[in-house]
Order: C-alpha cells, then sequence, then structure tokens
C-alpha cells in the first residue's frame, strides 16, 4: 500500500495526466505532475476542435491551467522525465531529470528575443509544417506561458536573445538538472503518437505531399496553425477541390496496428466538415469500413451524412498514387459491390490511429500488452491512464483518468 | 477596503509606452497607502517588493498595474484572506495593442487604472464557511457503476450507503455468466466475478446496504445532504455529503419493433431474453423448446433509428459478439449470423470481434433489416447487404440486439409539470387555466418517475441532456452537473459498456469525494475550483420575483411560500448568474458585485461630445472572450483607443444596470462578447450566453423608448481560438457608434 503522506506522481501533462492530478489534488492530496513537452496539453492542445461539438480544446484547457495554478497541491514540472525508480516503503523515489533551462521562469512573454533570433526551425507544434524562430513561445496559450529555445539550431557564438531579453531570462549555459523525489502512488499517463503515416507506401504516406495524416488536417484547420487556419494542398497551396479521408489507414491490420484506435472515424466526420465549412463546393469522400460513432457520437455521423456533397463509401482504400493530372488516385476495393472502385481527389487525409507513449525499458517499467498499452500494476502503487492505456477519445480519456486518480488515491488508503 | 497599494511595473515596454509618473499622480488622487514603481514587477525582486509593502503598510488590496490576470498567477499568489489583488492589464490591454505614447493610449491606461482602484476599494476579504461536514457518499443504484462506485468511495476512506430498489445487487451483469475481454489477449471471455465483488462490498465495513430501497426524499447541499432512505422496514433519515446516481439503464422496450417481428413470434427474443436462456444454461427456442440450429442476431434494433432510440448504445455490438462466443463455446453445432449496419468494436474490443469473426459458426453480414418474418420458422429479410440488394435468411431464433434508455427522471419537467398543476389550481382565468391543462396533459407521463426525490425549487432530479441522459454537456469535463455534489455514473449518464460503466463509478466516487471535501474548505467546485467566495444576498430590499431561483443554472436557490430566495451556499457555483438576474442588485460576492462594477463605469472618463471620442464599454467573458483579446494583443494587433474592457465571470453576471448606467453617463455604446450559445454551446456555466441574450432582448425595448439607437447595445459570440477576429469586432462596433454620431445623453 502507498504511503499516503507521499504525493502522488502523474506522469505526462495532457488531458488525462492534468485531470488525474487536478482531480487528485482538488480532493485534497498532493500532486506532482511531469510534463516531457515545456508547455502542458498534449495532443489535444494541438486539436483544432473536438467532436462532436466542435469547439475549441483550448477553452477547456483554460480552465484546467487556472486550475493548475490557483492549486497550492499541484506542482508542474514541465520539460521533465523520469530516469530512474526504485521502491522505498510506501511509494518510490523517482530520480527527475529536467531539460536545461535555457529560458527560466523570468520570461514575461513579451517576445524581445524572438524578434531578434536569426535561426528558424521547423515548427514542431504545428507538426513540422513552417517555420519558427529557435526562440519562441510554442504556440498562443501556452502554459506555462514561457518562450522555449531550440538550443542545437543557435549559431554558434549568437547571443542575439540573450542581449534583447531585458528580463535577464535567458541562460544559453544552461544545465539539465536532476531531482529525487519521494512519491506514493504513481499514474502514467503518456498518452500517444500517430502511427507515421511513412509507414504506409502504399496509401502515399511519405510520397506525396498532397496525401497527409488527419493530425496534420487538424493544424492545417487551427488559427494558430502554418496557414492561419486555412486548409490548402501542401503541394500548391491551392484549396483543394477533392479531398479524401482514408479510414483504418494502418488501423484494425494486423500489418500495422491490429487494434482499433477508436477516435478516427469521428476525427473525420468533423474534418470533413472543417473542409466543407471552408469550401462548401469541395467534394469529400470518406472511405471506411465501419462507421464507429458510438454514443451521443451517432448525432455527429447523422449531421455528416445529411451533408450534400460528403459521401460515406464503404470500401477499403488499397493505393493511392500520383495521377497524370497532378491529383491522386485512389483505389477501393467496394466491399458492397465487390468491385474494385478508382476515385480520384486532391487531398487525401490517411486517418491513422493511435501508437501508445510507452517505451519498452522505460525507467517507471509499466507492464505492457501485446499492442503496447500499459497495464495498472496496483500493488506497485502503478495505474496507467488514457491512451496509454487503450485507445479512446478525450472524454473517455477524462473520465479514465478521473477513474485512475481514485484507484492511486486509495491505493495510498487515506481518506482523500 | 481602505489600505490599498498600488504597484505599477515598467517592464514589457510599459515604461516605454506610457508616462508612468502621469499614472502614478493620477492614482494618488486616490491616495493609496502605498505607491511604488518597480522595472519588472513579476520578477522575484517584484514580486518581493509587493510582499514587503502589504506586511510594513499593513495593506489590505494591491493594485497592480502590470500584465494580463491571465499571465503570472503563481507570481502574484498571496493569501486571499490577507491581501486582495486587482491586477490591471496595462500591457495586453494597453501597450500591447495601442500606440506608444499617446494621449488615447494614455487615456486608456489611465481608465483602467482608476476602474481598478475602484473595484478593489469596493472589495473585500473573502471570509469562507469551513465546516465539518457529513463525509459520507449517498450511491443510487447497486449495478455495476454504483457498486463500483460504493467501492471507490469507502477506498477513499468515506463512508457509503448504497440504496438499491431491488432486492438484490448487480443489476444486468449480475445476470450475465460471462463478461467481454478487459484485458490481454482480448481474444477470450471472461468469467463474470461479479458475486465475488458483491461479497467484498458487503462484508466492507463502512458500506451499508439498503436493497428492495429507495430515497424518498434528499435535501440540503454539499456536506450537508439529508437523505430519507425508505426500505421494507421503514424510514431512515441520514447525513450524506454527496451522491452519485447510478441508477443504469433498461433496454428499449421491444414490442415497438413489430416489423421485427417481436411479439408476433415467441422466437424473436431480445438480447436481455436471451441472456437469461444462456445464463440458465438452456438455449432453447421458445416455440418447441429445441435447441435452434442457427440464431440470427439483428443489431441496432430500434437504434441509431429517428423513429426510436436516434443514438448508438454503445454496447450492443459488444453484447452481441459476447453472446456469440458463448454459443460457440457451449453449443458447437449452432450457428450463428449477425446482420450489422456498422459494428462498433473500439480499441481493443477489435481482437476480439476479429476472434468471433475467425470462428467457424459464425457469419456476418452488413444489412438493413427490412422484416422479421414467420412464427416458428423465421425468415429475416435484408436489403442492401454485403451479400447483394436483398436477401432472405433463414432463422430459427432471432436476437434483437435492442439498445439502452436510461432510467433517470427528467428533473425540470417534472417540476414544470408540478407548477402547470399548480396553475391549473389558482388560475384566475379560463384562459390561463386550460393552457396549464394543456402542459400538465403533455407533462402528465412524467408523474411518479422521480428518482432522487430532490427538495429543489428547479425540480426533484437531475436536468437531463439529449435523449434522456443526465451527461455532462462538456467533453473536457465528463462529470460536470448542473446540481453540485450530485453526480451521474454508468449508463445512467451516457451509453456504455459494463467494464467502462464500471471505471464510471470510481470517477464520479473521486467527484463526490472531491465535492465533500471541498465544501468543507469552504471552497467551489469546477468550473471555480478552489474560489472560497460565497454570495450574499441582502433580502430586506428582495422582491420576490424569482428570477435568481429560476436562472440559477445549478439549482442553488430554493425559495420559502412568499418566494424569497433561500441560499444553499455551497450549491453555488460562483458565476453571478443570480447577481446578473437581480433587478434590485442585492446580490454579490466579496470581490465581484453590481456596484464594483458599476463603480468602475463610473470611474471611467466620458469625454464631452465636441471633443469626438466615443467611449465604449466592452464586457468580456474571462474565460473565452478575454484570453481571445490577450492572444491578439500578444500578436499585437490594435483595436480602437476608446474601448474600455471589463472582464466579466460570466455573461450571464451581467446586470442590466450596468448597461443602463453606461449609457446613462453618455457612453456611446456598450458590447458584450461572450460564449456560443444554444445546444453545443461552450459556455461554462451551460446558461449564462443564453440568459445574456434574453436579457438583452428585453433592455433593446427600453433603448428604443429613451430614443436611443438599439445598435448601441451589441452582444457577440467569440470562441476562445478567435483571436483574430477581436480587432475587427471591436473596431467595426466603433464604427458603428461614429456612424451614429455621440450618444444623446452625453453631458446630461
Amino acid at each position: 500500500m502507498s504511503d499516503p503522506s507521499l504525493p502522488l506522481l502523474v506522469v505526462g501533462a495532457g488531458i488525462s495526466g492534468i485531470t488525474a492530478a487536478l482531480e487528485a489534488a482538488e480532493a485534497g492530496r498532493p500532486v506532482v505532475l511531469l510534463e516531457k513537452e515545456a508547455f502542458v496539453g498534449g495532443r489535444v492542445i494541438k486539436s483544432h476542435h473536438y467532436f462532436p461539438k466542435l469547439c475549441p480544446p483550448s477553452c477547456g484547457m483554460e480552465i484546467n491551467t487556472r486550475r493548475l495554478e490557483r492549486n497550492p497541491r499541484v506542482r508542474v514540472i514541465t520539460q521533465a522525465e523520469v530516469v530512474a525508480s526504485r521502491p522505498i516503503p510506501g511509494g518510490r523515489e523517482v530520480t527527475v531529470r529536467q531539460a536545461p533551462a535555457y529560458v527560466n521562469d523570468r520570461c514575461t512573454a513579451c517576445g524581445a528575443c524572438s524578434s531578434v533570433c536569426p535561426a528558424k526551425v521547423d515548427d514542431s507544434f504545428n507538426l513540422e509544417m513552417g517555420q519558427v524562430p529557435a526562440i519562441r513561445l510554442a504556440h498562443a496559450n501556452a502554459w506555462p506561458h514561457r518562450y522555449l529555445l531550440d538550443r542545437p539550431a543557435c549559431p554558434p557564438e549568437c547571443r542575439a536573445c540573450v542581449e534583447a531579453c531585458p528580463h535577464q531570462a535567458i541562460d544559453l549555459a544552461a544545465r539539465p538538472t536532476e531531482e529525487t523525489l519521494q512519491v506514493g502512488a504513481t499514474v502514467v499517463a503518456t498518452g500517444w503518437r500517430p502511427y507515421p503515416i511513412a509507414k504506409l507506401p502504399e496509401l502515399g504516406g511519405g510520397r506525396h505531399p498532397d496525401v497527409i495524416a488527419n493530425v496534420q488536417l487538424e493544424r492545417l484547420a487551427a488559427p494558430g496553425g502554418p496557414t492561419g487556419g486555412k486548409i490548402l494542398r501542401p503541394s500548391n497551396g491551392q484549396p483543394p477541390r477533392r479531398v479524401a479521408f482514408v479510414q483504418c489507414a494502418g488501423s484494425r491490420d494486423v500489418n500495422h496496428l491490429p487494434y482499433c484506435s477508436a477516435v478516427c472515424c469521428l476525427a473525420s466526420l468533423k474534418q470533413a466538415l472543417y473542409v466543407h465549412e471552408q469550401y462548401p463546393e469541395a467534394e469529400i469522400a470518406i472511405y471506411y469500413i465501419d462507421r464507429r460513432a458510438p454514443g451521443r457520437n451517432e448525432d455527429l455521423l447523422t449531421r455528416v451524412a445529411a451533408v450534400q456533397s460528403v459521401r460515406l463509401v464503404k470500401g477499403k482504400v488499397g493505393r493511392v498514387e500520383p495521377s497524370a493530372d497532378g491529383a491522386l488516385l485512389l483505389t477501393v476495393e467496394d466491399v458492397e459491390s465487390g468491385r474494385r472502385l478508382e476515385a480520384s481527389a486532391d487531398l487525401v487525409v490517411l486517418a491513422t490511429g493511435m501508437v501508445p507513449n510507452l517505451d519498452h525499458g522505460s525507467a517507471l517499467d509499466v507492464k505492457r500488452d501485446a499492442d503496447g498499452f500499459g497495464r495498472d500494476s496496483v500493488e506497485l502503487g502503478l495505474l496507467v491512464a488514457g491512451v496509454a492505456r487503450r485507445p479512446e477519445d478525450v472524454a473517455s480519456s477524462v473520465r479514465d483518468a478521473t477513474g485512475a486518480a481514485a484507484r492511486a488515491l486509495a491505493a495510498a488508503g487515506r481518506r482523500a | 477596503m481602505e489600505r490599498l497599494g498600488v504597484f505599477l511595473c515598467a517592464g514589457c515596454g510599459l515604461g516605454d509606452a506610457l508616462d508612468l509618473g502621469a499614472l502614478e499622480s493620477v492614482t494618488q488622487e486616490s491616495k493609496p497607502a502605498h505607491l511604488s514603481r518597480h522595472p519588472c514587477l513579476c520578477s522575484p525582486e517584484g514580486v518581493e517588493s509587493i510582499r514587503q509593502a502589504a506586511e510594513q503598510g499593513n495593506l489590505e488590496g494591491a493594485l497592480l498595474g502590470a500584465c494580463s490576470h491571465r499571465v503570472k498567477q503563481q507570481e502574484f499568489r498571496f493569501d486571499p484572506a490577507k491581501l486582495v489583488v486587482e491586477r490591471v492589464s496595462l500591457r495586453e490591454q494597453v501597450v500591447w495593442s495601442h500606440p506608444a505614447q499617446q494621449e488615447d493610449t494614455q487615456q486608456l491606461a489611465e481608465d483602467l487604472l482608476k476602474m481598478g482602484l475602484t473595484k478593489l476599494a469596493k472589495a473585500k476579504p473573502a471570509a469562507p464557511i469551513t465546516d465539518t461536514l457529513a463525509p459520507a457518499v449517498l450511491v443510487v443504484g447497486g449495478g455495476q457503476a454504483g457498486l463500483e462506485a460504493a467501492a471507490a468511495a469507502a477506498g477513499l476512506g468515506h463512508p457509503v450507503l448504497l440504496v438499491e430498489k431491488s432486492g438484490s445487487l448487480g443489476g444486468h451483469l449480475g445476470r450475465t455468466r460471462d463478461r467481454l475481454p478487459q484485458g490481454p489477449s482480448y481474444e477470450e471471455l471472461e468469467p463474470n466475478r461479479l458475486a465475488d465483488r458483491i461479497a467484498e462490498i458487503q462484508a466492507h465495513p463502512a458500506i451499508r446496504i439498503f436493497t428492495s430501497a429507495r430515497v424518498r426524499a434528499l435535501r440540503g447541499q454539499p456536506g450537508r445532504f439529508q437523505a430519507e432512505i425508505e426500505t421494507l422496514k421503514g424510514v431512515e433519515s441520514v447525513e450524506v455529503g454527496a451522491v452519485v446516481q447510478a441508477t443504469g439503464a433498461r433496454p428499449y422496450d421491444a414490442r415497438r419493433l413489430p416489423h421485427l417481428g417481436y411479439g408476433a413470434s415467441p422466437n424473436v427474443v431480445t438480447s436481455e431474453e436471451l441472456e437469461t436462456m444462456l445464463f440458465a444454461g438452456s438455449l432453447r427456442r421458445p416455440t418447441d423448446g429445441k435447441l435452434p440450429e442457427r440464431v440470427v442476431f439483428v443489431q441496432c434494433a430500434g437504434s441509431r433509428d429517428p423513429n426510436h432510440l436516434p443514438y448508438c448504445s454503445a454496447d450492443c455490438c459488444g453484447v452481441t459478439l459476447r453472446q456469440m462466443a458463448a454459443i460457440h463455446r457451449d453449443y458447437p453445432r449452432v450457428e450463428t449470423v449477425t446482420v450489422y449496419r456498422d459494428m462498433r468494436t473500439p480499441g481493443q474490443l477489435e481482437r476480439f470481434y476479429a476472434a468471433v469473426q475467425s470462428h467457424a459458426a459464425s457469419l456476418f453480414t452488413r444489412g438493413e433489416v427490412e422484416a422479421v418474418e414467420g412464427n416458428g420458422h423465421l425468415t429475416v429479410r435484408l436489403r442492401d447487404s454485403l451479400l447483394g440488394p436483398s436477401l432472405s435468411l433463414d432463422a430459427d431464433l432471432v436476437v434483437l440486439a435492442v439498445g439502452m434508455v436510461p432510467n433517470s427522471a427528467d428533473g425540470e419537467a417534472i417540476r414544470a409539470l408540478r407548477d402547470a398543476r399548480r396553475r391549473v389550481e389558482k388560475a384566475e382565468s379560463e384562459t390561463q387555466r386550460q393552457e396549464a391543462q394543456k402542459l400538465v396533459d403533455q407533462l402528465g407521463h412524467h408523474q411518479g418517475t422521480e428518482i432522487l426525490n430532490l427538495e429543489y425549487r428547479q425540480g426533484p432530479d437531475l436536468p437531463l441532456l439529449r435523449y434522456g441522459f443526465p451527461d455532462s454537456h462538456f467533453i473536457c469535463f465528463p462529470y460536470e452537473t448542473r446540481r453540485t455534489g450530485i453526480y451521474a455514473a454508468g449508463a445512467l449518464r451516457a451509453p456504455m459498456e459494463a467494464g467502462q460503466a464500471a471505471e464510471d463509478g470510481w470517477g464520479a466516487a473521486l467527484k463526490a469525494v472531491q465535492c465533500i471535501n471541498a465544501a468543507a474548505r469552504g471552497e467551489a467546485v469546477h468550473p471555480r475550483a478552489g474560489d472560497p467566495e460565497l454570495p450574499d444576498f441582502f433580502l430586506q430590499r428582495c422582491t420576490q420575483c424569482k428570477r435568481c431561483t429560476e436562472e440559477c443554472p445549478f439549482g442553488t436557490l430554493n425559495e420559502d411560500e412568499k418566494g424569497t430566495p433561500q441560499l444553499n451556499a455551497l450549491r453555488c457555483r460562483r458565476c453571478g448568474i443570480c447577481m446578473g438576474a437581480c433587478p434590485e442588485r442585492i446580490i454579490s460576492f466579496p470581490a465581484y458585485s453590481v456596484d464594483a462594477v458599476a463603480s468602475m463605469i463610473r470611474a471611467m472618463s466620458v469625454p464631452e461630445e465636441f471633443e469626438e471620442k466615443p467611449r465604449i464599454l466592452a464586457l468580456m467573458c474571462e474565460n473565452d472572450a478575454l484570453p481571445a483579446l490577450d492572444a491578439a494583443a500578444e500578436k499585437r494587433r490594435q483595436w480602437n483607443p476608446w474601448v474600455r474592457v471589463v472582464p466579466v465571470r460570466c455573461l450571464g453576471s451581467v446586470n442590466l444596470v450596468w448597461i443602463a448606467d453606461s449609457l446613462s453617463r453618455g457612453l456611446d455604446g456598450v458590447i458584450l462578447i461572450g460564449c456560443k450559445r444554444g445546444d453545443d454551446n461552450q459556455c461554462h456555466y451551460v446558461r449564462g450566453s443564453e440568459l445574456a441574450h434574453t436579457r438583452l432582448g428585453n433592455i433593446q425595448e427600453t433603448l428604443t423608448r429613451l430614443a436611443l439607437e438599439p445598435e448601441r447595445v451589441k452582444i457577440v459570440e467569440l470562441a476562445h481560438d478567435e483571436s483574430e477576429r477581436i480587432p475587427e469586432i471591436l473596431d467595426g462596433f466603433a464604427a458603428t457608434l461614429e456612424d451614429l454620431g455621440p450618444s444623446p445623453l452625453k453631458g446630461f
């Protein structure tokens, strides 16, 4: 049993980790929340809108960051990872390594540094679509609201940002730090990464610029994205006229991911609306095996199915290749008729699935199943929440993370 | 509040863009107890300077003229009981969004500081009521979700009272043999170990179980609910701190599906009826008692159908797969066929689907079932099947996978019914009586459906979302409920599978426990978690108009016989919607009140007509609109310098007197910017934005009467990520006002 006087450790500050941390802290328990990135919010903050409501994730995140900063029981450590862990009575002792704080918390986000920075790097927040200064605010609502320096991109001897900063917030010589923490139970909420489209060359993944992943379309549709929210074909910057969504791209497929990622159908339905709202004339086709819209999400399917320019076609896309006119040719096995169809599109969105972010041999040594999803070790006070545990959508992740926080506190056996 | 300190920041360009000396002179007019300027107020040295000044000068309040209140919160966090902090956004709202060293920019900064000082002077330190409260959690419903909620709350150290309507625990899951796989390899059925779990819960010393029981009454507030539990032995009154409602769901009534043969042939059964056979170990055709040769499962029977259940029940595909696997195991000679529209097996349930699919005795076909015909031997007619445009399948047992209907009660409808009944009795005219009677007829079917029996003005049960589920409206906050301290869990809340319902019980139990603890600390729960302020009602001036009791989205207020509101402070979520509703302006929070904002409006400069400088008040929701404004400022977007922004907790907290005061002071226009309303509303207080629109509709007539153009008051919806619209909205409004010309009330 974990020691209730020790703080709960939550690893990962995406929607699941933030939820687990806040729900435990608001119940009265001290919590340490670790995040690998420089800002909290994980994958959700990179989404344009949530399904089925089509509301911006930053709205709920605003509430959550207010909760984080106002709660005296939560300590958030960003750019941090657990590098070692050993059991102690009632919990574990973890070594937390924090990346060098090139920009420290004296930063006021005034932007003086960014305007003088000569180095450009790929914009990781926008999934490498577009470039940004090496020192920048990761995104408009980044929390902690502090600039971020991609130090390896600095030109030799360059000190432009240091000299421009009026607040002495930049230290180019900063070193990584390590800290030892004693914690009780642990909730692992390290989330997921998209299945790489480069592994789907037969679907044009990594081969043609107009074949993109669903997560990229989120950024293209977002006001803070590389195109300022305009959905444009990467190859020529032109509006798409025919958009094809390829469902189960690498999912429900023994050669790739044998499981269903649970969110891709709804994500594509939602994204079809993004396209339709920007380009009412665009022809949109969604090629699916099953349309999975459980619960009230069915309403979104009904709503999209009623849009005239959207066609839902039962069929598995087997091949995507460039055609002579610069567009893309899709070969679809039409399961209904048993025939092969050919279809043309100028933007193809691969609805790729989710791969759990739980690497083998990590310091916490979370038990994993054959698909790489984490399993609870209640006896070790180690619980897994969110997509690190199973493929699921945001609302389910929040439910799951609240439950995991409860299980973690109960494992610590004290009135919460 | 009298001993105030003013702290100006010169960093982030403030010192360059503004004449801080002049601003200091302006604040000096109100004789603050302390006034200082720091080159970077948020630096550790700057924060220390505030701390020291507060201590030495015994300050009660600190006005920080620096950046937006949304940034550097942790740096500027002081104990609110000792030092009330008001932040004036000179950075985002002034220097980042307006040209430097201009008269209008300076005037804007001056106004904002004066407004902030006025607000701070009106603030009182929060005085939360803290108390030892009832720690027990009441769980209503003893199925999967309720059992786990009980185990969870007990595991978190709280006593539990578990009330179950029937004679035994377990619900639907209590009548099944197998479960869907909950872990690797995800390919095999698991034995249902619910009986062991029930035994554990029954043996738990902190859990009291009431079977054949119901909640006869529930009154009070978080931490202090009083529940009357009625059992066969009598009524027991207990104190509880919070409630989890987990009353589950029931199968859709298959008698409404005659086209699928239900009722016409005994060989057409529902999934639940098949479950009974499998549980008893006797799969038989009802007509002749023989083992069926072929069982056909019809998915979405009455689901995803606008005439029946428009939603997907999320569970039926899994149930069918489980039943197919059980048949394959127990009756190897029986063939199973499933007709589906879409097989919905998300996540690793896909592995189980693949395993069942690969079984020799199973066949799956996509199709729409048009009819099930015959009596003993049945024919299932399909169209649009994978196997052809029309097809018939022979079957000797047809299983309808019907969806789930929540066991909920529509609190708001029951309340409307009760009100209508009262109106029928007390109607003054025959027309009134008839109208009320019409409503009674419409809502009559809600009679006797009560579950929680809340003694709340706004109805005896949770308000429902779509399709009868008391689900949360928020994707980010699935447990959010409109009755503080009462949380829905399991299939009652939303369609879900049994494993998810178990987890949901744990989540809801934590929310219940959290609410009890927050109540004990005197703090609000979501979304203003930790807020220690409580509203104050100056009831001597109440006119019993009932607007507050009516409009509170959280059912905080009850009424006495005369209609005077009775505050249940611990149900309050601190949104201020009651404050916005009150025509007598008698509701206030220590640091947020009608008077405080009205005083801010009075503190603002209003140039004379000849100066040709209109003045505009922008009341902006602090959760979505204000962050968008900050983001626009951070991108150095500029907007009209005549706009004065006052952040509000919710547009619902906007009292119309603020608009009236503004206009009568000669302000040229008032704009309200807040969240999206309607079905997909983004208002964190659910109804705030909606109410603001309604109230504003009412004020438009008044404007016309005062010979003011209705265009002078405007309401705009803005989402959190729409910062790019800010300049266009504010400049556009300013342009409209310029076209209208100066307010005719200027100078009166």
